[in-house]
């Protein structure tokens, strides 16, 4: 789950990381009013969309007084920011954080994620602050600085140091640095963070370091046990077919194509997109609806793949296993018959009671396509869906 | 021979008394694995199926010499439960459960570092030997013993390449699911370094997906370490970047873990790669007429 940046500073602030102060606006009379609260010098009015870029896509911009960022914020209110990390279509920008001014004498990156091939937690810090770190790794490598965290103690304050040492940091800033980077894995582990990302931290004139930037997401599979973050969910920041489907536990992602396809299983889902894209279509959605999926899901499942209208055919590809053939064919027919799906339709099945299954289909009366292979499926639909 | 189980396993199903737990363990039952009970903390003592039920994973391997132990045990217990397999020193742990927690898992791979157990999963359809035995959901009637190992990150893609080899009559040695989440018990170089130890596996099926590099890591160990014949799918070929495609390991960020990358770098080590799911099967065939 990713959360705005301003929610992210008010967690990590919890932890002790210092952070620019400010509060978040939805119009403009409330930016000015906090832009007046700060002292009335200057502030920044910071769009708050989930994605990066935002400064260069003009979501940023510095306020001298608060006539100013009442100016400002009434332009980016409303605006559709389209930056590398929004596609094409751009997010409408609904809300802004406005905070106080800073001075800035270095800009550092700080970031954690979980690495994979050694399975630890990897803090990783660079002196080339805001900057992509994808850019910084791919140009200059040697300018980005790592400690992995041994997972059962944690991120150990020499560590810690080294990372200090490396940013060039000395004096008193270092002790600071090592607080700061000791707090923010604390904050990472505590609220199972899959990410978090501090891209610029600053050194301020005063010799102080601040997260000017904060980037959060967190790890889904742990929010059981973080109910108050399930208020931190933005849901104008997610797809809304998106958003239904994940109220049926059904696992869909809304791609550009005009094949719809539904399917058991992640892999085989993917696997489903790929041969409509080699068969010569484009898929219009990843739609997993599990293992265990039971007829209801299947025509929830139907009614949102059917909600996307530039889904000219379905490709249904089952391998039953755990979800047995028959039961797929049930909810097929089901969907069928109440939704009145107005677009071709070609089922794929295999596996456990696939005979009855496909008795079932051809006794329905409806008008199914079926395949016997993924590929002879796949040919079909991308045909029927010209 | 096959690799990791067999008709001489024992096997415990830590929460057998669940409803996945009681029905997978009737399946691996009726498919003529040796299940010898099942671990439900505050049941201990009953019988559940017929079959005895303890409190612990210890007492259990106490009272029956289980070797294997499958866990559908629900998420917020997953990882403790692989740690209490490995603390009773269980030689194969297979964890089902899907959606444990990521630092949960980190901290249990840290446990399970210089113990005994070999751990398959989290988040995966477990493994089976064809016509013996089987720890997960794997469905058996698929299956037909014969040549062919298959090591896949997928569950359903998996029973697909099964399907094909059955069908066009190799059919399968060993069958392992090693699961779509970043962090894993066994990754796909294990799997061949078992493969590559058996005599009766004469080429495998490697089936990949986006994310992480575990691909890539694969085949450079292939290139430099593997003489059977692999054929490979990578699943995820037309996936866009920064979303994760149902499986929580399953992401292209930052350009990394692109199925092309993947492709290439199998390509580049020998590997046959498919593009089609569809070919897996015949790909094996011509693999294996070729030698």
């Amino acid at each position: 789950m990713k959360i705005h940046e301003f929610q992210a500073k008010g967690i990590l602030s919890k932890y002790g990381v210092a952070v620019p102060r400010g509060k978040s606006a939805v119009t403009a009379a409330e930016a000015k009013a906090i832009a007046q609260e700060l002292g009335g010098g200057v502030v920044v009015v910071k769009a708050q969309i989930h994605a990066g870029g935002r400064g260069k896509g003009g979501g940023v911009k510095v306020a001298k007084n608060p006539d100013e960022a009442f100016d400002y914020a009434s332009k980016i209110l409303g605006m559709t920011l389209v930056t590398h990390q929004t596609g094409p279509e751009g997010k409408l920008v609904q809300r802004l954080l406005i905070e106080e001014g800073m001075q800035i004498t270095r800009e550092l990156y700080f970031g954690i994620v979980l690495d994979r091939s050694t399975q630890m937690p990897v803090v990783m810090v660079s002196p080339d602050g805001g900057m992509e770190i994808e850019k910084v790794a791919e140009e200059t490598p040697e300018r980005i600085f790592k400690a992995f965290a041994p997972p059962a103690l944690g991120l150990q304050p020499f560590q810690a140091r080294q990372l200090a040492f490396a940013l060039g940091l000395s004096g008193d800033q270092v002790g600071k640095a090592v607080k700061m980077f000791l707090a923010l894995y604390q904050a990472f582990i505590a609220t199972d963070a899959s990410m978090i990302e501090i891209n610029p931290l600053i050194v301020n004139g005063a010799g102080d370091l601040i997260a000017l930037d904060a980037k959060v997401a967190f790890d889904d599979s742990a929010m059981y046990r973080h109910a108050d973050f399930k208020e931190l969910r933005d849901i104008s920041e997610e797809d809304p077919l998106e958003v239904e489907a994940s109220k049926f536990s059904l696992n869909y992602i809304k791609l550009d194509g005009t094949i719809g396809c539904m399917v058991n299983g992640a892999g085989l889902a993917m696997a489903t997109m790929d041969i409509i894209k080699l068969a010569g279509g484009e898929p219009a959605n990843f739609l997993d609806v599990g293992g265990g999926a039971n007829a209801e899901q299947i025509k929830n499942a139907f009614r949102i793949l059917m909600s996307d209208k530039a889904v000219k055919a379905v490709l249904i590809n089952i391998f039953g296993g755990i979800l047995r053939c028959d039961v797929l064919a049930a909810g097929v027919i089901a969907a069928v018959k109440d939704l009145g799906v107005p677009v071709p339709i070609v089922i794929r099945m295999e596996g456990t009671n696939v005979e009855l299954g496909k008795q079932m289909l051809k006794e329905s009366g409806l008008n199914f396509s079926t395949a016997d292979t993924m590929s002879e499926a796949a040919t079909k639909v991308v045909a029927l869906g010209k | 021979m096959a690799v990791l189980i067999d008709k001489s396993t024992r096997l415990i199903v830590q929460g057998l008394t669940g409803r996945e737990g009681t029905f997978h363990a009737k399946q691996a039952q009726a498919y003529g694995t040796n299940v010898v009970g099942g671990v439900t903390p505050g049941k201990g003592g009953t019988t559940h199926e017929g079959w005895p039920v303890f409190n612990t994973v210890a007492d259990a391997v106490n009272a029956t010499g289980a070797n294997a132990s499958v866990i559908f045990v629900p998420p917020p217990g997953g990882a403790d439960a692989v740690m209490e397999a490995a603390a009773a020193d269980i030689a194969l742990a297979v964890c089902i459960t899907e959606g444990i927690p990521v630092i949960d898992m980190m901290r249990a791979m840290a446990f399970l570092k210089g113990r005994k157990t070999r751990l398959i999963g989290p988040n995966c359809p477990g493994l089976i030997t064809a016509g013996q035995a089987k720890a997960g959901i794997i469905p058996g009637h698929i299956c037909k013993p014969g040549r062919v190992g298959i090591v896949s990150k997928s569950g359903t893609l998996t029973y697909e390449a099964i399907h094909q080899l059955t069908g066009n009559g190799l059919g399968q040695t060993t069958c392992i699911g090693i699961g779509g989440d970043p962090f894993i018990g066994t990754s796909f170089i294990d799997a061949l370094s078992l493969f590559a130890g058996d005599s009766e596996t004469e080429a495998v099926v490697m089936i990949g997906e986006i994310g992480g590099s575990a691909e890539e890591e694969a085949a450079a160990w292939i290139k430099a370490n593997f003489t059977k014949p692999v054929v490979s799918f990578i699943a995820g070929q037309t996936a866009p970047p920064g979303r994760r495609m149902g499986h929580a390991g399953a992401i292209i960020s930052g350009g990394q873990g692109t199925a092309a990358e993947k492709m290439k770098a199998l390509t580049d080590a020998g590997v046959r790669v498919v593009k089609s799911p569809s070919d897996i099967g015949q790909a094996i065939k011509e693999s294996l007429q070729s030698r």
